[in-house]
């Protein structure tokens, strides 16, 4: 079964087009990393699926339910419903700052969800262990390191229970150690069979975890395949001189 | 003596009536302001930028006035003097309050309105709980200066005839010839400055629990 499917989409700023007839779809269970040169569409790509964006033209369905039919978006209700469906971690958190820990993992489950406190902060306390970060529930976001506040973020979205998980360049803003940290939960989520769409610059992890890897460059698919494929067999010119860069 | 402090408690309670009625409805007000300035609609912000313009780009004795005035002769009657005073206060205040909100709001990185969206919580929940508490920790030491502003503005609506701290103190220098009460009531003004200043360095303490 499709969690994500997006066919024939289309965006632009202004007269610059971003995206340019993307499709392609996710199953149930499946890891998607999404690869590709600065500026080819693929943090966009992910930001239309997270409607934190919107497309131009095109249908984006998530589980059986449709975002925006052929450029045509969903009333309200449709669309907060799908929304929750959907989890984004972001390359620079956003975690809130003002609140705890415990509080950014629980404030959406109180009031979006409507689970009572007791119930939130139980989920909030397994997620937090689970991201080995029991003993954090009470602290800020500014007393943690970059990795531990991108693992709160990742409890913040799981907390939800989202059908897919969106990572947009979770481990961007981090140092080579950090970065080890937050691959290492996506992978251990990848090994629960969590469903992911994970945009990445790392090339080694991609490799690893993802089912299926796609290449965007300029707005467009230029492919798509198992991360063998993608990676090592891949006869199409510009993902060579695109991995020959990461010394693949 | 114990008689003149007596007037001039009684001047400083009219003092602090304005100043609390003032904050009570302008501190609302600007934020109403600010939203309609911030407006994508285009009439209503460039008519709210107008009203800030002026409000910011004249005395506010003379929009006193105005506020007084301006009634007797369009309707042929004017609100009483107290009255008139809360509101033009409360109109040039709110301009003031406004634009301070309106940078706060401003300054809250985008990030934060995409991780409430992705996380489904409705618009007023983001800004009541997102943003705003955010704003007000950013916009204390813009406030403080403001509110201090204020109190001292008080001293102005002597200006239509309200008897508050200053116009006590003036009326009874010229009844005594002397300048001490005026000396006095730069002591009154100065101790409710350090309670407001006190007061706001108490909060930015408060909010001091996280950055």
């Amino acid at each position: 079964m499709a969690v994500i499917t997006v066919a024939h989409v289309r965006k632009s700023f202004g007269t610059l087009e971003v995206l340019k007839d993307i499709s392609f779809s996710l199953e149930k269970g499946e890891v998607l990393s999404v690869i590709g040169p600065s500026g080819s569409g693929k943090s966009t790509l992910l930001r239309c699926i997270t409607n934190l964006e919107q497309i131009d033209s095109g249908t984006i369905t998530i589980g059986s339910d449709t975002l925006v039919n052929q450029g045509v978006y969903a009333d309200k209700t449709t669309i907060s419903r799908i929304r929750l469906q959907v989890g984004l971690v972001f390359q620079n958190f956003n975690l809130f700052p003002h609140f705890s820990v415990l509080r950014n993992i629980t404030e959406a489950q109180v009031h979006v969800l409507k689970s009572p406190k007791a119930d939130a902060a139980d989920t909030a306390m397994d997620l937090l262990k689970k991201m080995g970060l029991s003993d954090k529930a009470s602290a800020y976001p500014y007393q943690l390191s970059g990795g531990q506040q991108q693992r709160v973020s990742i409890a913040r979205a799981l907390a939800l229970r989202p059908q897919v998980l969106c990572f947009d360049e979770p481990t961007s803003a981090l140092d080579p150690e950090l970065t080890g940290e937050i691959l290492a939960v996506i992978k251990e989520l990848a090994t629960e069979h969590m469903t992911m769409m994970v945009v990445t610059h790392e090339m080694a992890f991609a490799r690893d975890i993802s089912n299926r890897v796609i290449f965007m460059d300029d707005g467009l698919i230029v492919e798509e395949g198992s991360p063998e494929q993608v990676f090592s067999n891949t006869t199409n010119e510009r993902t060579k001189r695109f991995l020959n860069r990461f010394g693949n | 003596m114990a008689k003149l402090l007596w007037l001039m408690l009684e001047g400083t309670l009219t003092s602090l009536r304005i100043f609390f009625l003032t904050l009570l409805f302008a501190l609302p007000l600007g934020l109403l302001v600010a939203k309609g300035r911030m407006s994508k609609h285009r009439i209503i912000s460039s008519l709210v930028n107008g009203y800030i313009m002026i409000m910011r780009g004249t005395p506010l004795i003379l929009q006193l006035i105005f506020v007084y005035f301006a009634p007797y002769y369009v309707l042929g009657a004017s609100a009483d003097r107290f009255t008139a005073v809360i509101i033009a206060y409360v109109i040039n205040y709110a301009a003031y309050f406004a634009e301070i909100y309106r940078g706060g709001i401003q300054s809250i990185p985008q990030g934060q309105l995409e991780a409430s969206s992705v996380l489904g919580f409705t618009k007023v929940h983001t800004f009541t709980h997102i943003v705003m508490p955010q704003v007000i920790k950013r916009i204390m030491p813009a406030m403080g200066n403001e509110v201090i502003t204020l109190v001292k503005d008080t001293a102005l609506a002597q200006t239509i005839g309200v008897a508050e701290l200053f116009r006590v103190a003036q009326n009874a220098a010229a009844r005594e010839f002397s300048t001490m009460p005026i000396f006095i009531a730069g002591v009154f003004y100065f101790v409710m400055n350090a309670i407001v200043s006190k007061s706001f360095d108490f909060i930015e303490r408060k909010l001091d629990y996280y950055r």
